[in-house]
């Protein structure tokens, strides 16, 4: 993987961004984006086929994604930023009054790479099918990746969407789980327990990878370019992808309380000591 | 037109209207797709189903999934209809449309059978009477209820050639046929079917009939009513409204749904802000309904030919004179 070494480099580059778009506005959702930031690194860096500008919201013969948790917005901002679909600056303008990178992603202020509202959650799997449908009507044999939380399962919508796409032979379709077992109120264990995840996701016809460490960007890039290739079988594709949340940041890692909350000023030195500066610069 | 001249030419249901006119819009565009929530027949969808196979998707028992997937299916550049009962239309999915459809700006067309009182009887679990209000509560969302066979499948063809999500909500029941066939539905614009001098009656759905009965019946008093059908209850023809509001300054407003929320609350906020005269509302009165017969519960909950001619005999009561 020739390319490894620079999307390390975005990687810290992207945990940067969280950390001082999150501090600036003291809101937004820290844990869940610093544990995602390998999977979005990898997707948009190593294995969507997709094209920043002009952005089309039908993608028509481009790889799609959907992102279902969409509290994590932070780090989905600053890859789509750093992937060239908008002007890096624009991160600093998050959450703030007439900005186009609201709390949670949205559509309606147009902001490009988004093809979908999210926040409410367990809508996400529904619409990638549904994009993914569009696709096979339109003989287009390109994927649609979707990206879910663990405790996100716990809505049932969810499950009538992993029914549907198994009965209908949607194939061409990638769920990733963020499976950091936290959730707001604490760990799933201990709010409502997820059972055997794999077992599950297998019982209802999905084929399902299981990825041990998320956080491993090389590990993230290999499964899901394996998930692309078992793409096309009759059945729909789910990586349930083991992360830590607030992985990167040593006070924040493996805990559910920085979920949704900001770090004070010495907590946010602290953290960004952790994160050396790269040669892609602050926005 | 004159009120004697509109007669029923016999009855169909709306929905059956509906299902010929989603037929016909898959015929017209390929982009066009269909989606049911395990009521194939009951929104006579079948027959789009039959003609276009792989343009259609069985969704089961799971509506939110439902409205999910059509959202991204319109993403992709497709003309989803949902078809399903008004309450699970609405009501259970109000969170899915919200997001993915409503603020997400996706062309997704929410069509609603079996609505109102007149589904019958099945009962208050199924009789919906607060959709109108819950989805022209929604930024964006257009809000659509005809009056007929004719009507519904002159909206059904309208909507597709519509960019943006709409709520297109008709019933079960045979019901007279009275507008024209092949007619031009523009989105937006009422119709006036008579015209006349005392009071203007604002009626959508079901109740269109309803109040051309009554002003007929009323004209045999001397007492001239405007009938005005208003299929789009948003964007709501506020020019309509007050251009006949004018001219005969007292209403009655008549429709299948709560007298919260639905059309008369529509109609009353322009006139308070513009032209303040007296309302009357012919609708359900903060009530569930009841298992019955169409027509039974129509009369029970007020909703009838003799609840409109008092509505009008009420609000011309309280018509200041000039």
């Amino acid at each position: 993987m020739a390319e490894l070494p620079k999307l390390t480099e975005l990687a810290t580059q992207v945990r940067r961004d969280i950390l001082r778009m999150v501090y600036t506005v003291q809101s937004g959702h820290p844990g869940g984006s610093l544990g995602c930031v390998e999977y979005f690194v990898a997707l948009y860096g190593a294995v969507l086929k997709h094209r920043a500008k002009p952005f089309r919201m039908e993608g028509k013969k481009e790889d799609l994604f959907f992102l279902s948790n969409g509290h994590i917005s932070p780090v989905w901002y600053s890859v789509l930023a750093r992937s060239g679909y908008f002007p890096v600056a624009e991160l600093n303008t998050f959450r703030k009054l007439n900005t186009r990178l609201q709390g949670h992603p949205t559509t309606h202020e147009g902001l490009p790479g988004v093809r979908i509202a999210s926040g409410s959650l367990g809508q996400g799997i529904s619409a990638a099918i549904g994009a993914a449908l569009a696709k096979r009507l339109d003989q287009d044999d390109r994927f649609v990746f979707c990206l879910t939380g663990d405790g996100e399962l716990q809505e049932g919508q969810c499950w009538e969407a992993i029914m549907f796409a198994a009965h209908h032979k949607v194939d061409k379709l990638i769920v990733t789980v963020d499976w950091n077992g936290q959730q707001i109120d604490g760990a799933n264990d201990d709010v409502i327990s997820l059972g055997n995840l794999p077992a599950k996701w297998k019982a209802f016809g999905w084929d399902v990878l299981v990825l041990e460490n998320g956080n491993d960007l090389g590990a993230v890039i290999a499964m899901l370019r394996r998930a692309k290739r078992r793409c096309g079988k009759g059945k729909p594709v789910v990586v349930l992808m083991k992360t830590e949340m607030g992985y990167g940041v040593d006070f924040m890692q493996g805990t559910h309380k920085w979920h949704g909350k900001a770090p004070n000023q010495e907590q946010f030195e602290q953290a960004m000591a952790q994160l050396p500066t790269t040669s892609l610069g602050d926005y | 037109m004159k009120l004697q001249d509109i007669q029923s030419s016999g009855s169909k249901a709306t929905r059956d209207g509906f299902g010929a006119g989603l037929l016909e819009a898959g015929r017209q565009n390929p982009n066009v797709v269909g989606l049911t929530a395990d009521l194939l027949e009951s929104l006579q969808m079948q027959h789009f189903r039959k003609e276009f196979p792989e343009r259609f998707f069985q969704c089961g028992i799971a509506e939110a999934n439902m409205m999910g997937i059509a959202a991204g299916l319109a993403s992709g550049g497709k003309i989803p209809f949902t078809g399903t009962f008004a309450n699970f239309s609405t009501g259970r999915v109000y969170d899915q449309i919200r997001q993915s459809i409503a603020y997400s700006h996706k062309n997704v067309k929410i069509c609603a059978s079996h609505a109102g009182l007149t589904l019958g009887e099945d009962g208050a679990t199924h009789q919906i009477l607060e959709d109108v209000g819950m989805m022209r509560m929604l930024p964006g969302m257009v809000v659509i209820n005809p009056c007929d066979y004719n009507q519904t499948k002159a909206a059904t063809l309208a909507i597709a050639e519509y960019y943006g999500p709409v709520y297109l909500r008709f019933g079960r029941p045979a019901w007279p046929v009275f507008m024209p066939e092949n007619q031009k539905f523009e989105i937006g614009k009422a119709v006036l079917l008579a015209e006349g001098t005392d009071v203007t009656i604002f009626a959508t759905g079901h109740l269109v009939w309803t109040s051309i009965e009554a002003a007929k019946a009323l004209a045999a008093e001397g007492i001239s009513c405007e009938v005005i059908n208003i299929h789009t209850i948003k964007p709501l023809d506020e020019t309509a409204v007050l251009d006949s509001v004018s001219k005969t300054r007292a209403v009655v407003v008549a429709e299948e749904h709560q007298r919260n929320g639905g059309l008369g609350d529509a109609i009353a906020n322009v006139l308070v802000h513009q032209l303040p005269v007296p309302v009357e509302y012919v609708g359900v009165k903060d009530s569930f309904g009841e298992s019955g017969k169409p027509l039974e519960l129509l009369d029970k909950y007020g909703l009838a030919q003799k609840d409109v001619i008092w509505a009008v005999k009420d609000v011309l009561e309280r018509k200041p004179s000039r």
